[in-house]
């Protein structure tokens, strides 16, 4: 059979929760996933402190996403591994999927399609490094890759640069297997990464972090020999006197993700600048009627749990998708935000329980959170303290705030009293 | 006075804890996890470990695993050389013990996927 109510791309956390509640709400669902076995990411997330929101348990990755595995297993959902989408076509009834696999080319005739294609990592390519082209140059899921997946250590000397949460996480990995962390450098004058993590990976095992701080250039032929590493001022610039060389032989890279989206686009899903994933309304709907975004495709979490509530979300959403008109209404934010997720309020939806996620541009002392729907304040919560790398989430009912076609629906943060 | 954030969520609440006669006192938590914590850290501060052991499988190498529950901070290292001297050669499940009451420390390391045994 090829013909599916809901296909979910990505058989990751978000694709798994989004499957699973597709199928409980009676619809018939696909879902593709391009390796060989599925869990995405969380199966080289070996360290625990997953689904503590979502269980109560501190779970090690594959732990959190095999219970999804296992659920997924009981219901009447079709999966495809080794199999990859190369295109999505617009068709009368909803759109046609073409895959590859071992089978070769299928065409897949579907009403929706949840995109949980989760992200990529930023590569070294990406940031500004001079140099050669030396082996030796990792991004952390990659190295994370080698370590937990393959049981190979890709270093024994090695400088990471930047702090997110993978590369904190791969710092104590490296260090438990018997490698040597020189040390942690980050451009910007705070951490990437939460707080607990530069306690629990950095602080107990005496690695360096040094803020403030970039690799500049690498060294060598074959492999990765040294990297130079410089102190940056306020815009970012290297200050050249302070140039120091670090004899090393991987450099690993842990500067960031960004959502996946590539299909996303091909079929004209309009992207927002600030998450790099779709804007999309209260119900994960993108631009494009009947497809669904969800997890990190959708914007980079920090946590497991949310990605699986926004799966769930999307699967639920698009199980009882009909073509229907619409009233969207844009959700604006002040620049005191990194971003804010749905960008949109579909008027003619049910938005008695909306969860929004959102992160401050800045790191910030005691704030005030304020919704104002045409210039009139409907909701405001003070926050203790507001820090780029840890998003909050928000559940409001925005049927009760009398919002109407065209009404001016902002959200501010500032200083509170 | 000691001042240190928890590990115990993502919140990471900067917790302070003052001594006086072998009584604690802390502050700045949010939860009660972040006082037990507070004071296991200045008592005996405890850790777990996940890390993998090697497989004989070639369809995996390596099958994750972590501590049972948490072990004293000062033994990581010395738990870590046993979890490195397993060759795992059974097909087991997750949730499996491979090294019962690793070192006398009172935990088994077990398996946290189930890798080796999905059909």
């Amino acid at each position: 059979m090829n013909n599916f109510d809901v296909t979910v791309i990505g058989g990751g956390p978000a694709g798994l929760a989004a499957a699973i509640k597709a199928c409980d709400e009676g619809a018939r669902v696909l879902l593709i996933e391009r390796e060989e076995r599925l869990g995405g990411m969380l199966k080289q997330c070996i360290h625990d402190g997953f689904g503590l929101s979502r269980f109560g348990e501190r779970l090690a990755g594959p732990e959190y996403v095999e219970r999804f595995m296992d659920k997924l297993s009981e219901k009447t959902v079709d999966v495809r591994l080794l199999t990859f989408v190369t295109r999505i076509e617009k068709t009368a009834e909803g759109f046609c999927v073409v895959t590859v696999s071992r089978d070769g080319l299928e065409r897949i005739s579907t009403k929706t399609i949840v995109l949980a294609t989760g992200c990529r990592e930023r590569t070294a390519k990406q940031v500004f490094i001079h140099g050669t082209r030396p082996a030796g140059v990792f991004t952390a899921g990659t190295a994370q890759h080698f370590t937990n997946r393959l049981g190979v250590m890709p270093t024994k000397k090695c400088v990471i640069l930047g702090s997110g949460d993978i590369g904190l996480i791969m710092a104590r990995r490296l260090t438990l297997e018997g490698a040597k962390v020189l040390g942690v450098y980050e451009i910007n004058p705070t951490p990437s990464g939460l707080t607990r993590n530069i306690h629990q990976c950095l602080h107990d095992y005496d690695i360096p972090l040094y803020l403030s701080h970039t690799v500049t250039r690498v060294f060598g032929a074959d492999r990765l020999e040294a990297v130079e590493i410089c102190e940056v001022d306020e815009s970012y610039k290297p200050i050249e006197s302070t140039k120091v060389r670090v004899d090393c032989d991987a450099l690993i890279v842990s500067v960031g993700l960004i959502p996946e989206n590539e299909l996303a686009e091909s079929v004209g899903v309009e992207l927002d600048s600030h998450t790099k994933g779709p804007v999309c309304d209260c119900q994960l709907m993108t631009s494009v009627d009947g497809i669904f975004s969800c997890g990190n495709a959708l914007h980079v979490n920090d946590l497991v749990d949310f990605v699986s509530a926004s799966g769930e979300l999307a699967g639920l959403s698009a199980a009882h998708y009909a073509k229907k008109a619409q009233c969207k209404v844009n959700i604006k934010i002040g620049n005191e935000f990194l971003y804010l997720v749905p960008q949109q309020l579909d008027l003619n939806a049910d938005n008695s329980r909306v969860t929004f996620y959102f992160r401050s541009k800045a790191v910030r002392e005691k704030s005030l959170l304020r919704l104002t729907v045409d210039g009139q304040e409907v909701f405001k919560r003070v926050y203790p303290f507001l820090r780029p790398p840890e998003m909050q989430q928000l559940v409001l009912n925005m049927d009760k705030f009398a919002v109407q076609n065209g009404s001016d629906v902002r959200f501010s943060i500032e200083v509170a009293e | 006075m000691k001042s240190f954030n928890c590990i115990g969520c993502p919140k990471g609440c900067l917790l302070c804890v003052e001594e006086e006669n072998g009584e604690f006192t802390v502050t700045g938590n949010t939860c009660e996890n972040g006082k037990r914590f507070a004071i296991s850290e200045m008592t005996e501060p405890k850790r777990t470990i996940c890390s993998t052991v090697k497989t004989v499988f070639e369809d995996a190498p390596v099958l994750p695993v972590k501590v049972s529950s948490d072990i004293p901070k000062d033994r990581i290292f010395d738990v870590m050389r046993e979890i490195n001297a397993v060759l795992l050669d059974k097909r087991i499940d997750r949730g499996d013990t491979v090294i019962e009451n690793v070192l006398g420390l009172g935990v088994d390391v077990i398996s946290t996927s189930d890798i080796l045994n999905r059909k």
